[in-house]
């Protein structure tokens, strides 16, 4: 219907992403009446977001005309906001932000930079940005499930930790069931997607690439390789951290941090 | 290394803590002096320091000041999973890991690199009355029954010092009773040097040589145990 009001590509979008923001504002107003307090929110969000992704787009327009590396600091600039946000979810956790950056630079970093070098990601702009930032997004949720998690086994276990202390345990062995509980927790939505890909849900990239005339084999192979690289980060990024964690819930004296 | 070493010493031991509001002072200015087989219970209400001494003395919490000797030793000059199994603690709840009993016997050799044969845990499991134990799943055992594996565990490690963190507050009356028994024995078989942090004057006085009394982080007494509580 929208395609009658409007001719241009440009207008259909926006006449689409008006369409659909004015649908959720009415849904969040009766959620409001209904008690919900998201009726000043939402209109908020939807404006933020719709800014921040149309920036994005001028900001890929713009870099399509440059050579594919320009890609790169824009990858790198998207860990270091995401290890700030990481640092957000867990503010008790000493050195969180570059605990994040470090684990994040291993884990996306690494994984991008490999799967370039091997060819699987193509060195174009128009495929580097979109598939590094959703490795980078994912990379980020993970990171933040895994101290998140962490630090609630540490608080609930503390007694078990300092028994093994006291004991004569080394630090790191002290905490080792909990890292793993944590590392498992934190890959469930990754390794779910892998298992339900195709039967429960169809992504977005995937159909995005039918939508733009890609063959559906080639994207559903090339969707499985984006969700395999998602969950190689995570799993990079959070054993990393099983290496670096502990350093800052103990201190030097091999005694368990009061975590407030 | 002086020739005439207590087994633990404490000088002069204080902690504060750095809080939001200004320093908040646990403990201030604790000294005693510990030989062979001697038995001191800390005595005090609850907030009074006793916990955070003890915790001193294994260095699970660092002191502000002061020192800790163990046979004459700075405890700050030794690596602190060496004094750890040096100076065994016993806490107020059992905190056993996950599985077996005979497990948690040798979870502390095992971090030394010490692996325990099943005659040496069957025996510590039987020395705290809990033998045929060995294979039990430590999930089913009661609070009474928890805190004796937990006190084999402690053992296991073969400890010089002995810290016992108010061990019977958390059991019912009849296993309060029998964990005191069968603590007392085996420090007073093994001739152990203990301290043993307790609210309870009357297990101060059935368990102790001497007594520290606490009050607000602070000492209010310290003496025999026949001077101060038997008077």
């Amino acid at each position: 219907m929208l395609d009658l009001l409007f001719h241009t590509q440009m207008s259909l979008g926006l006449g689409q992403a008006a369409a659909v923001a004015v649908l959720a504002i009415i849904v969040a107003q009766f959620a409001a009446r209904r008690g919900a307090k998201i009726g000043r929110e939402i209109p908020l969000v939807l404006l933020r977001g719709i800014v921040q992704i149309l920036l994005v787009g001028f900001l890929i327009a713009a870099m399509l005309r440059g050579p594919w590396w320009t890609g790169i600091p824009v990858l790198i600039v998207m860990i270091f906001i995401a290890a700030t946000i990481v640092r957000r979810r867990v503010p008790e956790l000493p050195g969180a932000y570059t605990l994040s950056l470090l684990c994040m630079a291993a884990g996306a970093g690494g994984v991008l930079t490999v799967m370039t070098l091997l060819g699987i990601v193509e060195p174009k702009i128009i495929i580097l940005i979109p598939v590094g930032s959703m490795v980078i997004a994912q990379n980020m949720n993970i990171q933040s499930l895994f101290l998140n998690r962490f630090l609630g086994e540490v608080r609930s276990h503390r007694g078990e930790i300092e028994s093994a202390l006291a004991l004569g345990a080394a630090p790191e062995h002290a905490a080792e069931s909990y890292l793993y509980a944590s590392f498992h927790a934190s890959l469930i939505p990754a390794i779910d997607n892998l298992r339900s890909l195709g039967i429960v849900w169809i992504p977005g990239m995937m159909a995005g690439m039918v939508l733009s005339g890609t063959s559906p084999i080639y994207a559903a192979l090339y969707q499985f390789v984006i969700l395999s690289m998602i969950f190689i980060a995570g799993a990079v990024s959070c054993l990393t951290a099983t290496y670096l964690v502990p350093r800052r819930i103990f201190t030097p004296q091999q005694q368990l941090r009061r975590l407030t | 290394m002086t020739t005439n070493a207590a087994v633990l010493e404490a000088r002069n031991l204080s902690r504060t803590l750095d809080q939001p509001g200004g320093p908040k002072s646990l403990l201030r200015n604790i000294g005693f002096r510990l030989d062979q087989g001697q038995v001191l219970a800390v005595l005090g209400p609850s907030g009074a320091g006793k916990s955070t001494l003890l915790r001193m003395l294994n260095r699970l919490d660092e002191p502000s000041s002061g020192a800790v000797l163990l046979q004459g030793a700075d405890t700050r000059e030794m690596d602190p999973r060496n004094l750890r199994r040096r100076v065994g603690m016993v806490m107020q709840q059992a905190y056993l890991f996950p599985g077996a009993a005979a497990a948690n016997v040798r979870y502390g050799p095992a971090q030394h690199g010490i692996i325990l044969n099943d005659s040496q845990v069957a025996d510590l499991i039987q020395q705290v009355g809990m033998a045929g134990y060995q294979d039990r799943d430590v999930a089913t055992l009661s609070g009474g029954e928890a805190q004796r594996i937990s006190i084999a565990r402690a053992l296991a490690n073969q400890p010089e010092v002995l810290l016992l963190d108010e061990p019977t507050s958390a059991l019912d009356d009849v296993s309060k009773q029998e964990i005191e028994r069968l603590l007392a024995t085996l420090v007073r078989e093994r001739n152990m040097t203990c301290v043993w942090v307790t609210h309870d004057v009357a297990q101060a006085r059935r368990v102790s040589d001497l007594v520290l009394k606490l009050e607000a982080g602070q000492a209010v007494g310290f003496g025999t145990s026949q001077e101060l509580l038997h008077a």
